[in-house]
């Protein structure tokens, strides 16, 4: 395993020279307006994204797109495609051509990723049928619990998402709660862990506050003379939820939908504690290639991958949200 | 304020003086692996400062040793790392003549493959690989080979351990191969083994440490893990039992190593043998819980420890298993390449 990053030469240099850049870019700024002015307060913020955000992402490309030794390949990107082929090489070098002519594609990483656009999508889609009548609930003015609701949705994030993760544990267990209960009134015990739905249900638990609380700020927002014009124009109840409220609410929906969407595909840890390690998803399968496998190159490549699918999501679902109503995350 | 700050700084400044001072002996350990009593007593006793620092993997640690030369002088890596430590020439040869108390070391631990004539290394803990099973739900005769992870009376009852070398070990020594194969078609068996293990509903998960909490609370039928989290889980559910399957399994040994680099290697030698004083080494294990290497110490445990295959497996058992062998970076991907196939095997 690579703890020590070595980097070439320039890579330091340019580093130094994008510092020095900004020092001299705030003392120009300084001299120029006879002092310190507005947009200069926001250079902490530049420095610490450079250094935590961008740095690391010049980093991620130049992994990927190198060997163990530095050397440009794209090879990384094939065994994407193909994760047998660091396999295949691997073997042509040891025991020859017939040997390494054996071994298929492998699927593995498509395979998974496949998987956890799927979940994702699952998530998704579950977390806005729970969560948009949830934020209608708790936006309805006429509704007194409403504040309470909010609060009640809080609460719980307060914990820590690993601390909430490992509690579901103890309550899905063969021996946990809800199985003794169901033993107790005579229904008797059933699977809940390790399953498909577990897994889903434990993303879904902890991504639920992010589709409902885009959705509940957007509804808050909107005018309630709106629907009572459009029932005084002869709608019914439903039919000015479907015509006016649900499309005013789009906005925050679509930020709900990236919220929960992005990190649903990156998910790990989840998979590990209530499916039992039976499925990966690609945040397991990015991980494991950089601890287990120790291989830095590959890991980077996957992780690119992974960075390009959301910034491609992320740019379809600005189109629908084109002056950032719904917070402006999407 | 400022002056107590000063008084601070002036103490702090001291420190590495008063250190010169005095005879030290820089140990880098994992954490929470000896009696700290232990360590006080070493000073009292001989007048030798201990410097005590922690790693948690043998990566870290290996890391550590090769960027800090002459930052310790005594070094507790695993087997394999022991072997990878010194083909990379930072293991200093030990002087065992200075190590009197070398001679209670287990015999059957002596000489080992990973290091010959225990030249760099001096055994400190050790344990095997084996399977933690229910009483209630298994039987007995079942759980004497590995093929039981196989078995349809279990189906979807059974913990499989989540770490590549210690699956496809287990399914390279069923077939009757080295759990250290470099062979491709054993790999590549194995690896199969292990897809139907999983596609035939057998393991009802993969995981690690939290296995033994698991058994305890009686999740599963049988388990595979570590011994030292065996006797944990034995010692709280006696329903709990632990066997090591007849075709042999994986022993593990963590030793003390004198890196060539280290500065003080007399008092090095000295906190060594003083860790292979019986008395010591009985306060070492009752804190830590891993199998004994001191055979004196073995016997002050008491006879219910020296008969348990838990804590004290046989010479045969011994002699039936095998230590892991580091494997290179080349042979590690292809390692994990086949163990990716079986976790995406559906």
């Amino acid at each position: 395993m690579r703890f020590n990053v070595s980097l070439p030469w320039w890579a330091y240099a340019a580093m130094g020279v994008g510092l020095m850049l900004f020092v001299a870019m705030i003392a120009v700024s300084v001299k120029r307006n006879h002092g310190i002015r507005r947009p200069l307060f926001a250079s902490p913020y530049i420095l610490w994204i450079v250094i935590f955000t961008v740095i690391p992402v010049i980093l991620i490309g130049y992994y990927a797109l190198t060997d163990v030794n530095g050397k440009f390949t794209l090879d990384n990107f094939r065994s994407f495609w193909d994760s047998n082929y660091i396999m295949r090489e691997q073997l042509r070098s040891m025991a020859g051509d017939e040997m390494a002519n054996t071994i298929a594609r492998g699927s593995v990483n498509i395979d998974t990723l496949v998987y956890s656009l799927w979940m994702a999508f699952l998530c998704t889609v579950m977390c806005l049928l729970l969560g948009y009548p949830a934020a209608l609930f708790m936006a309805d003015k006429n509704i007194k619990m409403g504040a309470t609701v909010v609060v009640l949705f809080i609460i719980p994030m307060w914990m820590n998402f690993l601390l909430r993760t490992i509690a579901w544990m103890s309550l899905l267990e063969d021996n946990g709660l809800i199985n003794n209960f169901l033993e107790w009134i005579g229904v008797g015990r059933l699977q809940l862990m390790y399953k498909q739905s577990t897994v889903l249900l434990g993303m879904v638990y902890n991504y639920l506050p992010f589709m409902v609380f885009p959705i509940y700020t957007s509804l808050s927002k909107l005018d309630p003379k709106l629907g009572e014009a459009a029932q005084d124009l002869g709608c019914n109840e439903w039919r000015t939820l479907y015509k006016v409220t649900m499309p005013l609410s789009l906005p925050g929906v679509i930020s709900g939908i990236t919220m929960v969407f992005m990190p649903s595909v990156t998910t790990f840890f989840i998979p590990r504690v209530l499916g039992g390690g039976n499925t990966q998803m690609f945040g397991d399968l990015i991980e494991s290639t950089f601890l287990t496998a120790g291989n830095w190159n590959l890991g980077s490549a996957l992780s690119l991958v992974m960075m390009i699918l959301i910034l491609i999501s992320l740019s379809i679902l600005r189109r629908a949200d084109p002056n950032g109503e719904g917070g402006g995350i999407a | 304020m400022l002056k107590r700050l000063a008084a601070l700084l002036l103490v702090v400044m001291m420190l590495p003086v008063c250190a010169m001072a005095q005879e030290v002996v820089n140990v880098f350990n994992w954490e929470e692996y000896i009696d700290e009593s232990v360590l006080q007593q070493f000073e009292e006793e001989t007048g030798i400062h201990v410097n005590y620092m922690y790693f948690t993997t043998n990566e870290d640690m290996l890391v550590q040793v090769e960027a800090n030369p002459g930052a310790f002088d005594v070094v507790f890596p695993s087997e394999y790392c022991v072997q990878q430590l010194n083909a990379k020439g930072l293991l200093a040869e030990i002087n065992l003549d200075n190590i009197p108390n070398f001679k209670n070391i287990r015999t059957s631990l002596l000489d080992p493959t990973y290091d010959p004539g225990n030249a760099h290394s001096v055994p400190y803990m050790w344990g095997t690989l084996g399977i933690l099973y229910n009483t209630e739900m298994v039987d007995e005769e079942d759980v004497k080979t590995w093929n039981v992870l196989w078995n349809p009376k279990y189906t979807g009852q059974v913990l499989m351990m989540d770490s590549l070398r210690d699956a496809m070990g287990i399914a390279l020594k069923l077939q009757g191969y080295s759990m250290n194969s470099q062979q491709f078609p054993e790999l590549q068996s194995a690896s199969e083994l292990l897809k139907t293990q999983k596609t035939s509903g057998m393991v009802k998960a993969y995981g690690l440490d939290e296995f033994k909490d698991k058994m305890v609370a009686g999740e599963a039928a049988m388990a595979v893990v570590y011994s030292g989290d065996a006797q944990y889980a034995i010692e709280l559910n006696d329903k709990l039992a632990y066997s090591i399957p007849e075709e042999g399994s994986n022993v593990w040994v963590d030793c003390a190593v004198i890196p060539a680099s280290a500065r003080n290697v007399a008092n090095a030698e000295k906190f060594i043998d003083f860790l292979c004083r019986p008395d010591i080494a009985v306060k070492n294990v009752e804190e830590i819980g891993y199998c004994c290497v001191n055979e004196p110490a073995i016997e002050e445990l008491g006879e219910e420890y020296a008969a348990s295959e838990v804590t004290n497996p046989t010479d045969e058992t011994i002699a039936n298993c095998e230590y892991f062998t580091a494997l290179d970076a080349n042979m590690l991907l292809i390692y994990n390449t086949l163990w990716m196939d079986v976790k995406n095997a559906k």
